[in-house]
C-alpha cells in the first residue's frame, strides 16, 4: 500500500518529463545527426526549404490535432487538398478574363479555396455529428470521392494555373518577410493560435472532454454535436489555407496531389503526443512531429547513407519508436 | 463463386450456340486499362478513347467495350465480365500488374479469344498473340547517349528515379551502362516516384547538397516540372539543364520554343494503346497479319522535330 502511493507520487513527474520531452529530444537528435552528416544542413536555404515544405502538412496537422483530440479521425484531408487545389485553379483560370491578372484574382482564388475547404469540412462534420455515421467511414468515403473528382476535373491529366497568373501568384510560396518564407509564417501563426485555442479556450477543453468521454461531456452541458462538427469545419478550413500556400509552388493539381498527406498528418499528431483515442491533445507536439517527419526525409536525401528503397522503412521505425517511447513514459505512471 | 462460374458456363454455352449466326455481323473488342490516376495514364485513357471513336466510325462491324480499373482485382473482374457478358472476340489489355493478371488472361486466351498485351508483359511467355510496348531500356539508353555526347570528363549529374519497379530498373540500368566510361560523375540517385511534389523535394535537397551540378536526368516529365521549379527557386537556372521523358505536351512545347534548360526529351508514348487497339482491329477486319511483337522506339525530341510530338488535345 505504501509502496503504491510512493510510486504514484513519484511517477507523474517522471512521466511528464519523458512524455513531454520525448519528441523534442528526438527532434534535437535529428538536427545534430543532420548537421554532422552534411555541412549544408543548417544552412538558411536548406532550413527554409524544409520548413516551407512542412507547412502544408503542418497546417493540416494542427487541425487534425483538434479532430483526434475530440475522438475523431479524418482520412480525407489529402484528397480534399487535391480537390480544393483543383477547384481553385479552375476558378482562377475562369476568372482571368473578368478580373485580369492581379491582386483581385489572387484574392478570389484564396476565397474559393477557403470556402471549398470549409464546405468540405462542414459536409464531413454534418455526416459525422448530425447523421451519426462513423468518422472513419465518412472520411474514408470522402477520400475516394475527392480523389476521383480531382482526376475527373483534370480529365486524367494535370490542372495547371494560367502561366501569367502563376508568375504573379508565385511569391506567396517563395517570398516572405525578412527572409522568412510566407508558408513558414502562416504555419507558425496557425500553430500559435492553435496552441492557445487548445489550452486556453472553452473550445479546446470541450474537444478534450468530448474525446475523453462523450456521455460525461454531454451531461456537463457541452454541446457535443456542435463541438464535433466544429473540429471538422476547422480542419477543412485549414486544408483550404494549406492549399492557398500549395498552389503557388508548382501551380498545378492532379490525381497524385496530396497522396498520403492524411497519414502523414495523423502520424505527426501521434508522434507529438496526442492520444489517438482522443481526450488529450497537444498542438506544439504536433508541430514537433511534423518537423521530425520532414527532417527524416531531408536527412536521408542529404546523406544517402542507405538504399533509397529503405527510406520508408526508416521513417516507419522512427514513427513507431517515438510512440513506444511515449507509451513507456506513460505506463510508468 | 459457384454462382459466378455457373453464370459464366451458361453465358459461354449461349455464346457458343449464338455466335455462328452473329459472328459475320459484329465483332467485339474488349479494352482493359488502368484508370486515369496520373498524367501518363490520363494520356493513355485519352488515346484509348480517341482510337475507339475513330475505329467505331470507320468499321461499323466493330464494337468496343472499354473498362478502366484502379487495381489488379477490379481489372480481373472487368475481363471476366467482358468474356461472360459481352462475348468479346479480342482483348486488348494493359495489365495493372503482371503477376495477378497472367492467369486470367491465359484463361481468356484458352477460350480462343485474340489477346493483345500492352506495355507491361505477363509473367508467362507466349500467351499473347500481339505484344505492343514502349522500349524501356531504349528510353534509358537514348537519354544516356544524349548525356554522354553533351557532357564531358568530370561533369556532374543527378538522377531522379521513378517508383521502384523493374521497369524503372531497366531504364536506369540502360542509362548507367551508356554513360559508363564517359567520365560523367553520377553524384546521386533518389526516387522521385514520377511525382511533381516528391521530385521538387528531392531536387531541393540535391541542390543543398551539391554545389556543382551540370545536368539532371529527371526521367519523367512530371518529375521534370518539380525539378525545374526547385532549380529556379535556388536561382541556379544558368548552371544546369534537365532531361525529362515521356513527352508531356507542356514540356514538348517548351522544347519547341527553344528553352535552354530543356534541350531535349525522350518519348515513351501513352499513344501506344492506340497502336495496340488499331492493330488488333486491323487483324479482325482484314487479312493483315498482326501477331508478334511491336516495340515502339524511344525517340529523341529536339527543337527541330518537337512539333510532330505535340498533341494539343491530349491531357498529357
Amino acid at each position: 500500500m505504501t509502496d503504491m502511493t510512493a510510486t504514484t507520487e513519484a511517477a507523474p513527474r517522471r512521466r511528464l518529463s519523458l512524455h513531454t520531452l520525448g519528441p523534442v529530444m528526438a527532434l534535437i537528435a535529428l538536427v545534430i545527426l543532420g548537421a554532422s552528416l552534411n555541412s549544408n544542413f543548417l544552412g538558411a536555404a536548406n532550413l527554409t526549404n524544409v520548413l516551407a515544405r512542412s507547412a502544408f502538412i503542418g497546417i493540416i496537422a494542427v487541425g487534425m490535432t483538434f479532430v483526434i483530440t475530440g475522438g475523431g479521425i479524418d482520412l480525407s484531408v489529402g484528397s480534399m487538398a487535391a480537390f480544393v487545389a483543383g477547384v481553385m485553379i479552375l476558378a482562377m483560370n475562369a476568372l482571368i478574363p473578368s478580373l485580369g491578372i492581379g491582386v483581385p484574382l489572387i484574392a478570389a482564388g484564396m476565397a474559393v479555396a477557403l470556402l471549398a475547404g470549409l464546405a468540405a469540412g462542414l459536409l464531413n462534420g454534418v455526416l459525422i455529428a448530425k447523421v451519426g455515421i462513423e468518422p472513419f467511414i465518412v472520411t474514408l468515403g470522402a477520400m475516394g470521392i475527392y480523389r476521383s473528382l480531382t482526376t475527373w476535373l483534370a480529365d486524367g491529366g494535370t490542372l495547371s494555373l494560367d502561366f501569367a497568373a502563376r508568375s504573379f501568384y508565385r511569391p506567396v510560396y517563395y517570398d516572405g518577410i525578412l527572409g522568412v518564407a510566407w508558408p513558414i509564417i502562416v504555419f507558425a501563426l496557425v500553430a500559435i493560435v492553435g496552441e492557445i485555442a487548445m489550452r486556453k479556450t472553452p473550445f479546446g477543453r470541450h474537444c478534450a472532454a468530448l474525446g475523453a468521454n462523450e456521455q460525461v461531456a454531454k451531461y456537463s452541458a457541452v454541446k457535443v454535436d456542435r463541438v464535433r462538427m466544429a473540429t471538422y469545419v476547422l480542419l477543412g478550413g485549414l486544408v483550404g489555407l494549406a492549399t492557398i500556400m500549395y498552389v503557388p509552388r508548382l501551380g498545378s493539381a492532379s490525381g497524385s496531389t496530396g497522396v498520403l498527406w492524411e497519414l502523414e498528418a495523423i502520424a505527426a499528431v501521434i508522434i507529438g503526443g496526442t492520444v489517438l483515442k482522443g481526450g488529450f491533445g497537444r498542438v506544439w507536439g504536433t508541430v514537433v512531429g511534423v518537423l521530425i517527419l520532414s527532417l527524416i526525409d531531408n536527412i536521408l536525401n542529404l546523406a544517402s547513407i542507405v538504399s533509397p528503397y529503405l527510406n520508408g522503412t526508416i521513417q516507419g521505425v522512427i514513427v513507431i519508436l517515438a510512440v513506444v517511447l511515449q507509451r513507456q513514459g506513460k505506463s510508468a505512471e | 463463386m459457384n454462382r459466378r462460374t455457373l453464370f459464366k458456363g451458361a453465358a459461354l454455352g449461349l455464346a457458343l450456340t449464338a455466335t455462328p449466326a452473329l459472328a459475320q455481323e459484329t465483332m467485339t473488342i474488349g479494352v482493359a486499362i488502368p484508370s486515369a490516376t496520373h498524367g501518363f495514364m490520363g494520356g493513355l485513357n485519352y488515346h484509348a478513347q480517341a482510337s475507339i471513336e475513330r475505329l467505331e466510325a470507320t468499321y461499323p462491324q466493330l464494337d468496343f467495350v472499354l473498362a478502366t480499373a484502379g487495381d489488379a482485382g477490379k481489372m480481373v473482374n472487368d475481363i471476366e465480365d467482358m468474356v461472360a457478358t459481352r462475348n468479346i472476340d479480342a482483348l486488348v489489355v494493359l495489365p495493372f500488374e503482371s503477376e495477378p493478371l497472367t492467369a486470367p488472361v491465359q484463361f481468356v486466351k484458352e477460350q480462343g479469344i485474340w489477346v493483345t498485351v500492352v506495355d507491361r508483359g505477363l509473367s508467362v511467355e507466349g500467351i499473347e498473340d500481339l505484344y505492343v510496348a514502349g522500349d524501356n531500356p531504349g528510353f534509358g539508353r537514348t537519354a544516356g547517349e544524349y548525356f554522354a555526347e553533351n557532357l564531358g570528363e568530370g561533369d556532374n549529374i543527378v538522377v531522379l528515379r521513378g517508383i521502384p519497379t523493374t521497369l524503372d530498373n531497366e531504364r536506369v540500368d540502360a542509362f548507367t551502362a551508356v554513360i559508363e566510361g564517359s567520365g560523367i560523375n553520377v553524384l546521386d540517385m533518389q526516387h522521385g516516384n514520377w511525382n511533381r511534389d516528391d521530385a521538387f523535394n528531392v531536387m531541393q535537397d540535391f541542390l543543398s547538397k551539391y554545389d556543382d551540378i551540370d545536368a539532371v536526368w529527371a526521367a519523367d516529365d512530371d518529375m521534370a516540372i518539380g525539378v525545374l521549379e526547385a532549380i529556379s527557386q535556388a536561382d541556379r537556372n544558368e548552371e544546369m539543364w534537365v532531361v525529362g521523358g515521356a513527352g508531356m505536351k507542356e514540356i514538348i512545347a517548351r522544347i519547341r520554343d527553344g528553352d535552354p534548360m530543356l534541350p531535349v526529351n525522350v518519348t515513351y508514348p501513352p499513344a501506344q494503346i492506340a497502336t495496340a487497339i488499331e492493330l488488333t482491329a486491323l487483324g479482325l477486319v482484314s487479312d493483315t497479319p498482326v501477331s508478334g511483337r511491336f516495340i515502339i522506339g524511344s525517340q529523341l525530341v529536339t527543337p527541330e522535330n518537337a512539333e510532330s510530338f505535340y498533341f494539343p488535345d491530349s491531357p498529357f
